[in-house]
């Protein structure tokens, strides 16, 4: 896209924790990842992953709120986290910019839509008013809101719901952002409102080269838009890869259990669910080992000391999981998820129900009756 | 479920207006939301039903007609040879015994100041059963048992649990009478995904333990078509569609139906590359409904009759119902749907000769435009 090479966001070790009353609540606990330029990566995970809390801090809006950040953020080498406020105001709404989940909360209710892109725009360029007002009209017409010249002139509540975030993408829109951060922008939308929202952003995607950050718990909104997945639990990216490999060979007990659990349109109808155990864990008293360990139907022993780190999957280039069990006995789980088995039978029969030690060069020979 | 099933519930042109008013004394009505407007179908005894639509379509105003939480402006609602929209004082007591609902928000459906213990004895003391405070417990801990909730926490309060388990709480308060009908409205749509599977297991599992017939309301379509046995699609007050899932599903005959599906999200890349079928615009207002079938105004298929002649709920060939004068083909069905759900079609027999059937002669190709 441009002439500087490196990655357009790249976070390292990112650290954001909220002390509170009850003690240190580790909302965002060291995640890595990197966003090119013109690319789309999806940060798929719960409520309560760290998923938002992990965006805002990019546009340095928990800071205010004191949280303790650590790590780094660089965006176009430039380390976010080092900024002053009006450095940090400069990025915000201009080069980066977000739009939310609740499209109703996000505009004031008081103020023409108008009044609130003009706002936007003058914030960020030197232009006078009527030049703001005719950009505004533009970036309306631009999220295909029909009569633009009419609506630029009504108050929010003249929108319907997927109207009102189409305006707030204009927003976003209004400073030329090289980074849009979307969190969950349709979860509040019913689906024919959800398709027109995502199809929208893959157009000016496409037409305007940004590149996006996707919030979601759903994983079949990701699947239409990702290049890139990350999977958060518990304020750690547990998964990374290519959209590809999330969907055709998921390594995470949990992506496991995100992509068995959901009902879908292309599986026979009558297949079970099989949900995740449990609930997810408190962000305080965190438990030991693999956070994941409780709710993991494939959980050792060892795996409630041993804290996993994320590591490359081996012959898969760019997929990256931290995970304690072997790559080997992964891809038969999976494979044994695929053709409908439970829990239960692969544990009995791949993972061994005794707490197996540290697993010696050939796993593979312990477990009976697999297929290789 | 079989066909041959008998109807325990019929509903017969249920309809809901909510008056618009105006005026700070004297008030007089100016307009009416037409909420629900003429729907009919009936719950086939032990089956489960679902009805899936957009905001504003209807669906929990149906439920909540169902269950008699609002008194309908006029039809009908036949349950056991009794009519639930007249029932009152002693009649619908007792009707609520056999009928009884799901709420969709476990936040706000919980009383914050009752523990756990109570709000799920209050069926039996309203109903004056189980007297003793001792077997009322003893019967409270079973139910909290069977949904899956340690009965030990008997004396918590619902902020003390999470979402899965408040709902969870919601379901034992609803099964305690051994109702009947149950009607679960968006019973998932406020928790977690992983959560979620949690919940519609013990729902389908408790349907099958104690034989309950199920009237299951979501927006999500995937769900549904897991849930149930028959769906009906709503949109603007009216069932557009209705249809054993399986049929549903493979070849949905009414434009709407197959705009729902088409937008979807299906959680595969290669799968999600298919050509879809976006729907312009935002559902018209139901306070002014557009004339005659109330789907013209957003509709790839409308042609001029559509908005003079509203067309009845009839069957167009296969065993669902479908309210349109150009239902969809099969070409247009393939267009719209992931292929996984198509490819059965083809050998079924009902389907080959519906198709060929089907009344469109102009309208060859107009699902691309949107």
């Amino acid at each position: 896209m441009s002439a500087n090479g490196g990655p357009l966001l790249e976070v390292s070790d990112l650290h954001v924790e909220f002390p509170t009353e009850d003690g240190t609540v580790h909302a965002v606990d060291g995640i890595s990842y990197t966003v090119q330029r013109g690319q789309t990566l999806c940060i798929v995970g719960e409520s309560g992953s760290g998923k938002t809390v992990s965006s805002l801090t990019t546009l340095g809006l928990t800071q205010t709120q004191g949280a303790n950040v650590s790590g780094s953020i660089e965006f176009e080498g430039r380390n976010l986290l080092t900024l002053d406020k009006n450095e940090m105001r400069a990025i915000r709404g201009g080069p980066i910019s977000m739009i939310f989940q609740d499209p109703l909360s996000s505009l004031h209710p008081f103020y023409k839509v108008g009044a609130q892109l003009i706002e936007a725009i003058q914030a960020h360029q030197k232009v006078s008013k009527a030049a703001a007002r005719d950009r505004a009209v533009e970036l309306l017409g631009l999220v295909k809101i029909p009569d633009p010249q009419r609506r630029v002139d009504q108050y929010p509540h003249e929108f319907s719901g997927g109207m009102r975030q189409r305006v707030m993408i204009a927003m976003a829109l209004s400073n030329d952002p090289k980074l849009l951060i979307a969190d969950e922008p349709t979860t509040a939308l019913d689906v024919t409102v959800q398709a027109q929202i995502m199809s929208l952003l893959a157009e000016l995607q496409e037409r305007l080269g940004m590149a996006i950050i996707l919030i979601t718990h759903d994983l079949g909104v990701v699947a239409e838009i990702a290049d890139m997945i990350a999977v958060m639990y518990a304020g750690r990216i547990v998964e990374h890869a290519p959209a590809e490999q999330i969907f055709g060979a998921p390594q995470h007990p949990y992506t496991w259990g995100l992509l068995k659990s959901i009902p879908r349109l292309d599986t026979p109808r009558n297949e079970e669910l099989v949900p995740i155990s449990g609930r997810p864990p408190s962000l305080i008293k965190r438990p030991g080992g693999c956070f994941f360990h409780p709710r993991c139907p494939y959980a050792r022993e060892s795996h409630t000391r041993i804290d996993p780190k994320r590591e490359p999957v081996p012959g898969d280039p760019g997929h990256e999981v931290a995970c304690l069990l072997e790559p080997d006995v992964r891809a038969r789980i999976w494979k044994r998820l695929v053709a409908g088995d439970s829990p239960e039978v692969i544990k009995r029969e791949v993972v061994g129900a005794a707490p197996a030690p540290v697993v010696a060069a050939e796993p593979a020979a312990e477990t009976p009756g697999v297929e290789p | 479920m079989s066909a041959t099933a008998s109807p325990l519930v019929e509903v017969r042109d249920l309809v809901k207006h909510f008056p618009i008013k105006q005026g700070v004394i004297f008030q007089r009505q100016i307009g009416a939301v037409k909420a629900v407007d003429g729907v009919s179908f009936d719950v086939l005894d032990g089956e489960t039903l679902g009805i899936v639509g957009e905001t504003g379509c209807g669906k929990s105003t149906t439920a909540r007609l169902l269950v008699r939480l609002m008194d309908p402006t006029s039809g009908s609602i036949i349950f056991e040879g009794q009519d639930i929209a007249k029932a009152d004082g002693a009649t619908l007591k007792e009707l609520h015994r056999k009928v009884q609902i799901i709420f969709q928000d476990p936040y706000s459906s919980l009383n914050p100041r009752k523990t756990v213990g109570s709000i799920i004895s209050d069926p039996f003391i309203i109903h004056g059963m189980y007297k003793g405070e001792g077997e009322r417990k003893k019967q409270v801990q079973e139910l909290m048992d069977r949904v899956g909730l340690n009965p030990e926490h008997y004396n918590r309060y619902p902020h003390e649990f999470s979402g899965g388990q408040r709902q969870r709480i919601g379901v034992a308060r609803a099964i305690a009478l051994r109702p009947q009908l149950l009607i679960a409205d968006e019973p998932v749509s406020a928790l977690d995904v992983s959560i979620q599977a949690q919940v519609l297991n013990l729902l389908r599992s408790l349907q099958r333990e104690m034989g309950l017939t199920l009237v299951f309301i979501a927006h999500d379509l995937s769900v549904v078509r897991h849930m149930c046995d028959r769906v009906a699609v709503m949109y603007l007050g009216k069932v557009v569609e209705l249809a054993p899932s399986d049929e549903l599903y493979s070849f949905p005959r009414h434009p709407y139906t197959g705009a729902l599906m088409s937008a979807v999200p299906v959680p595969d890349p290669a799968g999600a590359k298919r050509e879809r079928q976006l729907l312009a615009g935002d559902v018209p207002s139901p306070a002014n409904p557009p004339s005659a079938c109330r789907f013209h105004t957003r509709c790839p298929k409308a042609q001029d009759i559509c908005s003079v002649d509203d067309p009845p709920l009839e069957s167009k060939g296969a065993t669902g119902l479908t309210a349109c004068h150009f239902p969809l083909t099969l070409d247009e069905v393939r267009l719209r749907l992931p292929a996984a759900l198509t490819a059965s079609v083809t050998e079924d027999p009902r389907y080959s000769s519906s198709a060929s059937s089907s009344p469109s002669p102009s309208s060859s190709s107009s699902s691309s435009s949107t």
